[in-house]
């Protein structure tokens, strides 16, 4: 047994060398041409660039509106995940705690909502937030992508409260406790770690979100930082390092989330989809 | 808050909506209209195709290197972070990169190969294989999600049978099909529903690297009713689009709670 472990070993490196090389190669080729010349990227995009100048950086920061972009990533992102929390926690309790007649077609009713396009009421949405002007008001936006997060954030919470034992609602219940006071007291602080991963999850989804945003946050004061960058894409494809900056710009904040929280973010994504 | 604004697009979808003016009631001209459009199917037809590429390369990719990395017991929440890498960047910073560093003929990769060695087209410009190309790009960012649920299914695998199957002198593939695949089928079916659902509701990359074009080649359900919307401000074709797409998402979400049906019952 252990012979045939280490006679596969070499192939099986091979292979996962590989697929390490593919996953990586684009990224590292952005970072690399976000330190050189447009002229230098044109003659030889794999060559090392020259200095590590931040001219590129700059020009991208500018040039992608990134200060208010950050801004309004940064309220759009955190308003989603709150109001996605704070809901999705409340609707979870009372179905992980009563048994659900039709929970078949709730379940159904949920999928549902997951599945359908985002195009389905996206169109009608757009022209009556229009007439409410709310095009480019980023809270505004925020219930939208908040609405969309829900079901999937529900249910997932729904399954993290299903493990705190209903004993637990039982004492307090006969302490005189309100329901809303289980919920506070009792259950809220014991699923805290379920709503961090829910949060990860939902700010990571915020955070690179692109048809929603591109829609309902029209106009340069509404921009995010991907808006910004795909504005910039339009206006200033013709220098590559200024471009190659940006994007290095905008995904720098998920990588440092995701290198803190890896665990958080891979419990988030096999949590529904593995049955533990 | 998803049902009500689903319920105007249901009946906005038998009518002639511009966005701005009142809606006039069209009947199912709209539907005809769609039945008899070259692009729309065109759209199904791509959206069929996108749906079979995502059930077999992604998911095959995706079983054998969770599979491999059941055997790297040290350096595997390495691989886990670099594989999952693609999938939590931005879409609009991953198809910029794509086609402006490596497809494009006069920055990219590619093209600085077609000038030294051997001359290529730009992929994403040709009818024949834009779609493919768009496709790949995707995969190269969603696969490494499929690895790492299929890895945490694969772990819950009881090492009792694992270990009987070592001493019974089962081969590395033997175990594979007899005991890991087995076990992890609940979670194989449940990627095959998401799958198809998000196959017909993909549009970021598609929408960012070639907006349905050349020649509509790549065009989808999801970009088709976008474009009809804010590009042709044709709102009720548009959201008759959509009401097809959700057929789709409709069948995925029943079939799953079909095979569901022992667990849900309470």
């Amino acid at each position: 047994m252990i012979r045939s472990y280490q006679r596969s070993q070499l192939p099986d490196r091979l292979l996962l060398g590989l697929v390490v090389l593919v996953s990586l190669a684009p990224l590292l080729l952005m970072l690399v041409n976000a330190f050189k010349q447009h002229a230098d990227i044109v003659e030889n995009p794999l060559s090392l660039p020259h200095s590590l100048t931040m001219t590129n950086f700059k020009a991208a920061w500018i040039g992608g509106h990134f200060t208010v972009g950050l801004l309004n990533s940064v309220l759009l992102t955190g308003t989603t995940v709150l109001v996605t929390v704070a809901l999705g926690s409340l609707a979870a309790f009372p179905l992980a705690r009563h048994r659900i007649r039709l929970w078949k077609l709730v379940t159904l009713y949920f999928l549902c909502s997951v599945t359908v396009p985002i195009q389905l009421f996206l169109f009608p949405l757009y022209f009556f937030y229009a007439r409410l002007s709310l095009i480019g008001n980023v809270f505004a936006t925020a219930l939208i992508i908040a609405a969309v997060n829900l079901p999937l954030s529900v249910m997932l919470l729904r399954t993290y409260i299903l493990t705190i034992p209903p004993e637990l609602d039982d004492a307090a219940f006969i302490d005189g406790a309100s329901p809303w006071q289980i919920f506070c007291y009792v259950i809220f602080p014991l699923m805290k770690p379920g709503c961090v991963t829910v949060a990860v999850i939902v700010a990571l989804n915020t955070w690179n979100e692109f048809l929603i945003t591109s829609t309902f946050q029209q106009g340069d004061a509404g921009f995010t930082m991907t808006l910004g960058y795909h504005a910039m894409a339009g206006a200033m494809s013709a220098d590559l390092g200024i471009m190659m900056a940006g994007a290095c710009i905008i995904i720098v904040p998920i990588i440092v989330l995701f290198l803190f929280l890896q665990r958080l973010f891979v419990d988030g994504m096999t949590s529904g989809a593995v049955k533990g | 808050m998803i049902f009500v604004p689903a319920l105007m697009t249901l009946v906005l979808a038998f009518t002639a909506w511009d966005g701005v003016s009142k809606p006039v009631w069209l009947g199912l001209d709209n539907f005809r209209d769609l039945l008899n459009d070259v692009i729309f199917w065109r759209a199904i037809f791509n959206n069929v195709k996108w749906t079979l590429i995502f059930l077999t390369v992604p998911m095959a990719i995706a079983l054998v290197v969770a599979s491999l990395l059941l055997t790297r017991r040290r350096s595997q929440a390495v691989y886990q972070s670099i594989f999952l890498l693609p999938y939590i960047l931005s879409p609009i910073a991953n198809a910029s990169i794509w086609s402006n560093m490596i497809f494009d003929q006069r920055s990219g990769v590619l093209g600085y190969f077609s000038r030294h060695l051997l001359a290529m087209h730009d992929p994403l410009g040709h009818v024949s294989t834009a779609l493919y190309t768009v496709a790949s790009v995707d995969i190269w960012h969603f696969w490494g999600y499929l690895a790492i649920v299929f890895f945490a299914a694969m772990r819950q695998v009881p090492s009792e049978q694992l270990e009987a199957a070592y001493l019974e002198g089962a081969s590395g593939w033997q175990i594979f099909r007899h005991i890991t695949l087995p076990n992890i089928v609940p979670t194989i079916a449940l990627m095959f529903v998401i799958v198809t659902i998000f196959s017909f509701l993909t549009f970021d990359y598609v929408y960012l690297m070639t907006a349905g074009g050349p020649a509509h080649s790549t065009e989808l359900l999801s970009t088709l009713a976008y474009g009809l919307a804010f590009r042709s401000f044709e709102v009720g074709k548009a959201t008759a689009v959509a009401l097809f797409m959700s057929l789709f998402g409709l069948v995925a979400a029943y079939s799953y709670v079909w095979m569901n049906r022992e667990s849900l019952r309470q």
